[in-house]
């Protein structure tokens, strides 16, 4: 299966349109008294959550790629990693602005010695560079490899951030170990794909 | 008096002075008639605690909606998953017929039936805050009576140190049950003078009305100086001891929850500070006071004690 050029466009829209259902939910629940009785912490989770989720739909494409033979999906990533980060960096002005309402002292206090927020944070700057050499013109400049390098740190920024839900809830681990599960696949099905690349280029050398 | 309401009735809902009026004068027409004929009358008849006690412990600050105070729940036997959860599934807990045991180190153990309990001392309204271990806060009008009047009751022994409370666990209607991040059944713990102390409330009933299952119907604690999780709810044992009771949250991680849990904002949570508390229903953040506000009356429980120690 092959998309036209016209196609892809169309896809390309409507999924962009898809991606903004998290926050049309959020906007539909505040107008309809929907957030509940803690609404900053509501749109905090749901941001978060939201956050980790399309991070791990970004890291699904290449997979899917290679299992389908799909590899126009591959057109698909970018706008995916960016929808990543915009709810990343709604999710940090959340916690900016409502929760802390910009008391720099506490912030900074948190950040130092709140393990789970110290990970939060280091998952945020780390996704700035990837969202600002996003475009064409970026991955010309540094080059491909060095491009491929740099996004390369998108895996550790996943793990970190399921680090920090994990350590983030009280007890019930249930869903930061169901995006820890995911998010071991999706690495572990590279892992796989690389070390069976390495065996057959040994070979090919024997 | 300060006639407190919700603050989430919309403003058609209110209803006009005109109209009110007339409903009085039908209340008391239809009063006058009800006597009249020997009947209770019709004015206290969805009234659940008629006559209550207002209590000069209460505090003046606005109590959180009935609406906030009902669906915004930590009560994990029915769900670790959300602060709805409660509210969603409780529903299905039987709080009739209930008794509560209150047995070890006392001269007269017994088994109350909840309709006994009701009618060991006057019933008042509380109101207390609330502070959460998770960082929020609500303003609660309680009903209830001083847990001492129930443990005179007994009889405590003078060997008796601490008070086990232990809370209902039925795996039919509880599905937080099933999950093994927690000992259950949920149980608590004071020291006898904590749970002897005035402020230490048996509620079993909320904004006039009887305790909503995930408040913790149809019997629960409240202890106002406390984070949330000392304050069991659905209680059907009261034991007392000699030795410190093990506690839920405590056993499963000490170092976060501790046996005394008194609110401290000088004392961090490992995960967070204590230090601001946010308000159901306020945007900005409160500073958190000692002992939940409640210095004055409970700080001497605590002299010569290193609460950085004992958290």
């Amino acid at each position: 299966m092959q998309p036209t050029s016209p196609q892809l466009t169309a896809l390309k829209a409507a999924l962009f349109a898809a991606c903004l259902w998290p926050l049309a939910q959020l906007g539909w629940l505040a107008w309809t008294d929907g957030l509940g009785a803690n609404p900053i912490e509501f749109i905090t989770r749901h941001l978060g959550t939201w956050t980790l989720s399309f991070l791990l739909i970004t890291l699904a494409v290449t997979p899917l790629r290679h299992l389908s033979g799909w590899h126009w999906l591959i057109r698909l990533r970018r706008m995916l990693g960016l929808y990543a980060f915009f709810y990343a960096a709604l999710h940090f002005l959340t916690y900016l602005w409502l929760d802390q309402f910009f008391d720099l002292a506490s912030i900074v206090k948190d950040i130092a010695k709140r393990p789970f927020i110290t990970a939060g944070f280091t998952a945020f700057l780390l996704l700035i560079p990837l969202a600002a050499t996003s475009n064409a013109a970026m991955v010309k400049r540094l080059g491909g490899r060095r491009w491929t390098q740099l996004h390369r740190s998108v895996y550790a920024i996943a793990i970190i951030g399921v680090v920090h839900y994990w350590w983030l809830v009280k007890k019930d681990i249930t869903l930061p170990l169901l995006y820890a599960v995911l998010l071991g696949a999706l690495l572990g099905f590279r892992a796989l794909r690389l070390a069976r690349e390495r065996q057959r280029q040994l070979s090919t050398y024997l | 008096m300060l006639i407190k309401r919700p603050d989430d009735i919309p403003p058609s809902e209110i209803t006009p002075r005109k109209l009110f009026e007339q409903r009085r004068e039908f209340i008391k027409a239809a009063g006058g008639l009800a006597l009249a004929a020997g009947l209770p009358s019709l004015a206290w008849a969805r009234e659940a605690f008629p006559g209550l006690q207002k209590s000069a412990y209460s505090t003046l600050e606005p109590p959180n909606s009935f609406r906030d105070i009902t669906t915004y729940n930590n009560f994990v036997e029915f769900g670790f998953g959300g602060k709805s959860q409660p509210a969603e599934r409780a529903g299905a807990m039987k709080t009739r017929p209930w008794t509560v045991s209150i047995e070890g180190l006392v001269h007269k153990p017994r088994t109350f039936a909840i309709e006994d309990v009701l009618k060991v001392a006057p019933l008042e309204e509380r109101i207390y805050r609330l502070r959460c271990v998770e960082g929020w806060s609500l303003v609660v009008p309680w009903v209830g009576f001083p847990l001492a009047a129930l443990l005179r009751q007994v009889e405590p022994l003078g060997s008796a140190k601490f008070v086990e409370f232990v809370t209902h666990m039925d795996p039919a209607t509880m599905p937080g049950l099933r999950q093994p991040f927690l000992d259950w059944p949920y149980s608590e713990g004071l020291r006898l003078d904590e749970a002897l102390h005035p402020l230490t409330l048996m509620a079993v009933g909320l904004y006039g009305e009887e305790l909503p299952n995930q408040n913790g119907a149809p019997l629960r604690l409240v202890v106002p100086w406390k984070y949330g999780f000392k304050s069991g709810k659905s209680i059907v044992k009261i034991r007392l001891t000699d030795r410190q009771p093990q506690t839920t949250w405590n056993l499963a991680q000490p170092e976060e929850y501790g046996f005394y849990a008194n609110v401290n904002p000088d004392v961090s949570h490992p995960r967070w500070s204590q230090e601001k508390e946010r308000r159901i229903g306020e945007f900005f953040k409160r500073k958190t006071l000692p002992f939940n506000g409640y210095a004055e009356q409970v700080a001497q429980l605590y002299a010569g004690m290193d609460l950085r120690k004992f958290y």
